[in-house]
């Protein structure tokens, strides 16, 4: 073929350049989507509560997944800081993912249990009471203001339309389990259980 | 990974190096002599023309290069699809074997100390220095680097123990962490108003600081009632169940009426994680001679 001829012929071009760029997304990505890796739970992995689901919803809302991530790598240095790897399996709920790209903060894929709730609630308040040296931010709003109940219904449903197995009975009570909590018990609540489905002594 | 998907990243892997290949001979332009053609590809814009030269040699050669070290590096590493590589390379393995190697390396150091009792543990040097690095990534964060607790979190540098300070007991402590809770109100849920106002007095009184006297002196009763379960009844507290003393100066919530006001109230809740699944036996038997010297 002429070279002249794709140079002077756009809609051949763009198909030709569209044909050349995919390969990567061919073979990198759209396997992914059918694995059984990638899309089975891992064993013991249940879909967030209510009242979980409400403070995945305020991390993405304070931004958290800006300075911290959620996917410890296979590296030693990581796996003795974090705990064990993160594993695909894991995150098979997790709609988007909150995998984060920049660790301003620790990741916090295992962060569930390793603190004391007290605690939590104590560093989210005032980081620098019990961390001197943090540069992270307060957010005490978060001991003032209450769930918003009205959605958390919708949330959960909307969930189990993507196929996370929520039971009707679960969504139906999702709002109750919520109404009236303050934002921070359901902030501490999604951390306590980050990455506590795996377990292993070192 | 099941065969049709296996083929189905083999090909397009495949076809993409031997595409680049391809392309790159398909518009290779002739090149007979090193020697620039003088040719221009006909079009003028400004008095500027453009040549059609064809690559240079040594450029032409890298981008082979590339094409031969992409089938080099699908050979040695899986990149097709469920073939392994020569090397047999996952980042699973490669992640074991750092840690095996790690462990070789400081497990030893670790274990050196791991039989040894606690009490003459925690006067060796040596170890104390690895404690004490072990205290600042693990245990710093809640109880202070200087192990002197805050607001919530225990003083572990003075004699005031919730579960007890003996060796085996602080083992137990950091092996399977501890579950402190206090019921809003201890046992007595009914507990009016008044008569919070009167228990408050009355363990004030335990220190001689009691607001009013004659409160004090009525909350004997309420606190027979809703605290004697846990704290025992002269207020002394249970190590068994990680009751604290009330009589001494040791407060982990705060000694003032409003204080412990509010801790009757609304109780309260503490957790001190378990350890047994994060650092390895020999870590724990360091940190508690650590924890056991601060306060020896």
């Amino acid at each position: 073929m002429k070279h002249e001829i794709v140079e002077k012929n756009l809609g051949l071009m763009i198909v030709l350049i569209i044909f050349t760029i995919s390969g990567g997304f061919l073979a990198e990505v759209v396997p992914l989507f059918f694995l059984d890796e990638t899309n089975e739970p891992i064993e013991g992995l249940e879909p967030l509560s209510a009242l979980e689901l409400e403070g995945r919803d305020i991390y993405i809302r304070e931004g958290c997944h800006v300075c911290h991530t959620q996917q410890i790598r296979p590296f030693r240095a990581e796996t003795e800081r974090y705990g064990h790897y993160s594993v695909a399996g894991e995150f098979v709920y997790d709609r988007p993912f909150l995998w984060g790209s920049k660790r301003t903060g620790p990741d916090l894929a295992r962060v569930g249990g390793r603190y004391s709730d007290a605690w939590q609630r104590q560093h989210l308040y005032n980081p620098r009471s019990v961390v001197p040296e943090s540069n992270m931010p307060a957010f005490p709003w978060l001991f003032e203001d209450r769930i918003d109940h009205t959605e958390t219904e919708a949330r959960l449903r909307t969930l189990q339309t993507l196929g996370v197995p929520y039971t009707d009975e679960q969504v139906a009570a999702a709002a109750d389990e919520v109404q009236g909590k303050f934002e921070i018990e359901a902030l501490v609540a999604y951390l306590q259980q980050l990455g506590t489905v795996i377990s292993e002594k070192r | 990974m099941s065969t049709f998907w296996s083929i189905w990243i083999s090909v397009i892997v495949l076809g993409t190096v031997f595409g680049c290949w391809w392309l790159l001979y398909a518009t290779r332009k002739s090149q007979t002599t090193d020697t620039e053609t003088n040719k221009t590809v006909g079009h003028s814009f400004d008095g500027i023309e453009e040549y059609d030269n064809p690559l240079p040699k040594w450029w032409y050669y890298l981008f082979v290069a590339t094409c031969v070290f992409a089938l080099g590096y699908l050979a040695l590493y899986p990149g097709l699809g469920n073939y392994k590589g020569l090397l047999g390379w996952t980042s699973t393995n490669q992640w074991q074997a750092e840690v095996q190697q790690a462990n070789a390396r400081y497990g030893e150091l670790y274990a050196k100390y791991g039989d040894t009792p606690v009490p003459e543990l925690s006067e060796n040097d040596d170890a104390m220095q690895m404690g004490q690095r072990l205290f600042a990534n693990n245990c710093a964060v809640c109880h202070g680097s200087a192990g002197r607790g805050s607001l919530g979190f225990p003083n572990l540098t003075d004699d005031d123990w919730l579960y007890g300070g003996d060796p085996d007991t602080i083992l137990t402590t950091l092996h399977e962490g501890r579950n402190g809770n206090m019921p809003a109100k201890g046992t007595m849920p009914n507990m009016t108003t008044e008569q919070v106002n009167q228990v408050v007095n009355y363990v004030l009184s335990f220190s001689n600081r009691a607001k009013d006297e004659e409160a004090a002196a009525a909350g004997e009763q309420v606190f027979a009632q809703a605290c004697v379960a846990c704290h025992g009844p002269d207020g002394k507290g249970n190590q068994a169940m990680g009751a604290p003393n009330l009589t001494d100066d040791t407060w982990l919530y705060g000694s003032t009426y409003e204080w412990i006001r509010e801790t009757v109230v609304n109780g309260r809740q503490n957790q001190m994680p378990a350890q047994g699944d994060r650092l390895s036996d020999d870590q724990i038997q360091i940190l508690a001679a650590y924890v056991y010297s601060l306060s020896n």
